[in-house]
């Protein structure tokens, strides 16, 4: 590999990578995603290198072991490009027959997607509907990456966001067109990311830093490491804009220490991008400097939360800094940090490269831009989609998750994890949107979707949700660590038929204390999901405390009485 | 740093610009209760029993006042129906685990908090850190520390240190608020250096 020094060279490096390259040469491409880890797709994959093996070296076809290609239900998943013919649930004796009909240009019928109910087949991705509804702007491109070469990402494009940055905008510029594209967070807060970058950017001093928040430690939420895994240069290349635009020149990458996989694909991104000059000193010969460093987590939830991230990259332990200045301002070593969310970088290059205009046009007024969501719980179809924003939450779990499993009726959707809300099905029409969700009690979050079925008790989801969070609280302050041990004991009483008059008010009361009195947004979040429950399922809680009072002959509330 | 002028509880009150809200409350002779909150330590946030109430360009929001910095115009109340009920809870919350402890009885007198409104746990610290942050702020000693976390945290000596350094000092015990500092001291005894405080009687 050879440093560039300048964009030109850039882009003679990509005209060389694509002109060795036969576009029309069918690439089978292998997600080693981790849902399709799990179901040995990596034996597929040997199978297929094998099979294509005997073929020579000059084979008419190639293999690619990719990230997650999104349909994790189905896996393993195998895709055909440039067709782009989907296979599902593929198993290695399933390879030669691929890679036969494959060179014939046909197709195996019976590995295609087939609907459950009607038995329509769709060969290719964009007509599976667990595909056709998606906008894949970060994503898509998961399936033509081998996340151990940077060329693959160059191929598609990579990189040159970063060379327009550098040598065709001011830093100036770049936040201002971060500020219009009006993208906002994605792990949690919905901030706009541009306001973050224009603080850090005009706060005092020359040393400032810029860190990926890889954390993703809420149940539920996998759409950043199957983005990350599978793509880490597109995190990577928005990361080093952000620098360059607010004067950064050490970042760092937070993540977590039990994903071998993702650690490894950001190790070598790292060092492939520093062999190229993409990170360094001089990159692309633009005279700007800029190095990242990986971290890892500590095992614990808060160590996602900004400000014990940063005490923990400090190496101390990950307890959240009681400061009321913000971490852009004064953040690790009381320097200026700006923290954004993987997805959050990784949509940097393209609103860089086709203009804020291009992606304000999509979403809804306040939230800009396509989501990746995780959907799982109880639908049929779970895995890592891509929308635009505004799309109804209808679409995403019956026309692209295929509805409720087992024909079941659905009873809630529920966004965030143990620190996001539950909406009854009844609003199922509402947009995928920050403002909208969050006046409804289920804040986005980082986009972790659950589909709750008819069977599902609310208390018990309550009760589930409170008993993780208390063993991943620190424990630091009050409300927290009491309010949700109490909050979680009422809840077991009343799931174990042990329910007492004044539990709804003892809830309220602890629930109110704790979402205003905690000192981090872990606690403040927490009391989120029994909110939204007591706004919505509140009838569900007074009978099961209602038949708590019959066995002790107390009197009967809520609808239990009637 | 210059000095400002706030309202706290309708009383206009001068402070310099470095305080917290809480310095300034006492500087001017107005009490806010706390339970985490020693002079000589940092502050730590962690009892949130010293919330009050900030209106800033009329914007209302919960604060804990020994880390919030005074600011020029600051309006602030240090009771409000909704402060009151903030420190009531924590009180009850605090008091399943040390219901005797005088502070907290007297506090729970003051709020109206009630000891039996939640489940108990008899493990009487309330985990407010000043031995440790005492131990490691003042001292350097770092003999008592948290350990675990979430629910299950607890205070712990930890014994080799606990045999070199406490024995002679034993200063953190006058800060506990339950006096479950001593306990966890006199249990690190029996298990690091047993029949020491004999051996030292008789001699």
């Amino acid at each position: 590999m050879t440093r560039l020094s300048s964009a030109a060279e850039l882009e003679q490096l990509r005209a060389q990578i694509l002109s060795s390259r036969d576009s029309a040469k069918p690439c089978i491409a292998v997600c080693a995603g981790a849902a399709c880890h799990g179901l040995d797709s990596l034996q597929v994959a040997n199978a297929f290198q094998a099979e294509v093996g005997k073929l020579g070296p000059a084979a008419p076809v190639e293999v690619r072991v990719t990230g997650c290609h999104g349909y994790c239900e189905k896996g393993p998943n195998v895709v055909i490009n440039p067709q782009e013919i989907c296979y599902l649930e593929v198993k290695p004796e399933d390879v030669p027959e691929i890679v036969e009909r494959t060179l014939k240009g046909e197709v195996v019928e019976r590995l295609v997607y087939a609907h459950p109910d009607t038995g329509e087949k769709a060969v290719h991705m964009k007509d599976v509907p667990f595909y056709k509804h998606q906008t894949r702007l970060l994503i898509g491109d998961n399936t033509r990456i081998d996340p151990m070469r940077i060329d693959d990402y160059l191929a598609v494009g990579g990189y040159a966001a970063l060379a327009k940055a550098l040598f065709e905008m001011t830093p100036d510029q770049i936040v201002d067109e971060v500020k219009k594209a009006n993208l906002r967070g994605r792990g949690g807060g919905g901030f706009p990311a541009g306001q973050k970058w224009e603080t850090a950017k005009s706060a005092a001093g020359d040393e400032k830093y810029v860190i990926v928040n890889g954390h993703e430690g809420e149940p539920g939420a996998f759409m950043d490491r199957a983005l990350f895994t599978g793509n880490p240069h597109k995190v990577l290349e928005g990361l080093i804009i952000g620098a360059f635009a607010i004067g950064s020149h050490q970042g760092y990458i937070y993540t977590r220490h039990d994903s071998p996989q993702l650690v490894k694909h950001i190790e070598q991104a790292l060092a492939q991008a520093r062999e190229y000059g993409l990170l360094g000193e001089n990159i692309l010969g633009s005279g700007f400097d800029f190095d990242v460093e990986l971290h890892f987590d500590v095992g614990i939830f808060v160590s996602g939360e900004s400000s014990a991230l940063m005490r923990s990259i400090e190496g101390l332990p990950p307890e959240p800094r009681p400061k009321y200045i913000r971490t852009s301002v004064a953040g690790i070593r009381d320097k200026p940090s700006n923290l954004n969310n993987v997805e959050t970088w990784a949509n940097v290059p393209q609103i860089i490269e086709r203009g804020a205009d291009w992606y304000a046009s999509i979403g809804t007024a306040g939230s800009k831009g396509t989501k990746l969501v995780s959907l799982s719980g109880n639908v049929r179809d779970s895995g890592v989609v891509e929308v635009p924003m505004g799309t109804p939450l209808r679409t995403i779990v019956y026309d692209i998750g295929g509805g409720v499993a087992g024909g079941k009726a659905a009873k809630a959707v529920h966004f965030g994890g143990p620190m996001g809300g539950s909406i009854p099905a009844s609003m199922i029409d509402a947009p995928l949107d920050f403002d909208e969700l969050a006046k409804l009690g289920a804040p986005i979050g980082a986009g972790g979707l659950l589909v709750m079925d008819e069977d599902t008790d609310m208390v018990e989801v309550a009760r589930y949700f409170l008993e993780w969070l208390t063993t991943e609280s620190c424990g630091k302050c009050v409300p927290c660590r009491e309010g949700m041990w109490q909050t979680m004991k009422v809840l077991e009483n009343i799931t174990k038929g042990k329910g007492r008059n004044g539990d709804i008010e003892r809830l309220q009361d602890l629930n109110e204390v704790t979402g205003a009195a905690c000192l981090c947004a872990l606690g403040k979040t927490a009391a989120d999901p029994l909110k939204s429950m007591l706004r919505y399922f509140k009838d569900e809680y007074e009978t099961q405390i209602g038949r708590g009072s019959e066995v002790k002959g107390g009197e009967v509330v809520g609808s239990a009485a009637k | 740093m210059s000095d400002v002028v706030m309202q706290i509880d309708g009383k206009e009150v001068k402070a310099s610009g470095d305080m917290t809200v809480l310095q300034a409350a006492r500087a001017s002779g107005i009490h806010i209760p706390t339970l985490c909150h020693h002079e000589k330590l940092e502050a730590f946030g962690g009892c949130r029993m010293c919330m009050v109430e900030v209106e800033t360009r009329g914007r209302k929001s919960y604060v804990v006042s020994c880390l919030y910095p005074v600011a020029k115009d600051l309006v602030v109340r240090t009771r409000s129906e909704r402060v009151d009920k903030i420190r009531r809870t924590i009180l009850e919350e605090l008091l399943a685990h040390a219901p005797n402890s005088p502070e907290l009885v007297e506090l729970a007198r003051e709020y109206r908090a009630d000891p039996n409104r939640f489940d108990k746990d008899p493990s009487f610290c309330i985990l407010c850190g000043l031995c440790v942050r005492y131990c490691d702020e003042v001292k350097g000693k770092n003999a008592v520390d948290f350990v675990n976390r979430g629910a299950t945290r607890e205070i712990a000596f930890v014994p080799e240190i606990a045999a070199k350094e406490c024995w002679d000092c034993q200063e953190c015990f006058a800060l506990c608020p339950t006096s479950y500092a001593q306990a966890a001291y006199f249990l690190t005894e029996a298990l690091a250096f047993p029949g020491r405080r004999k051996a030292a009687a008789t001699a």
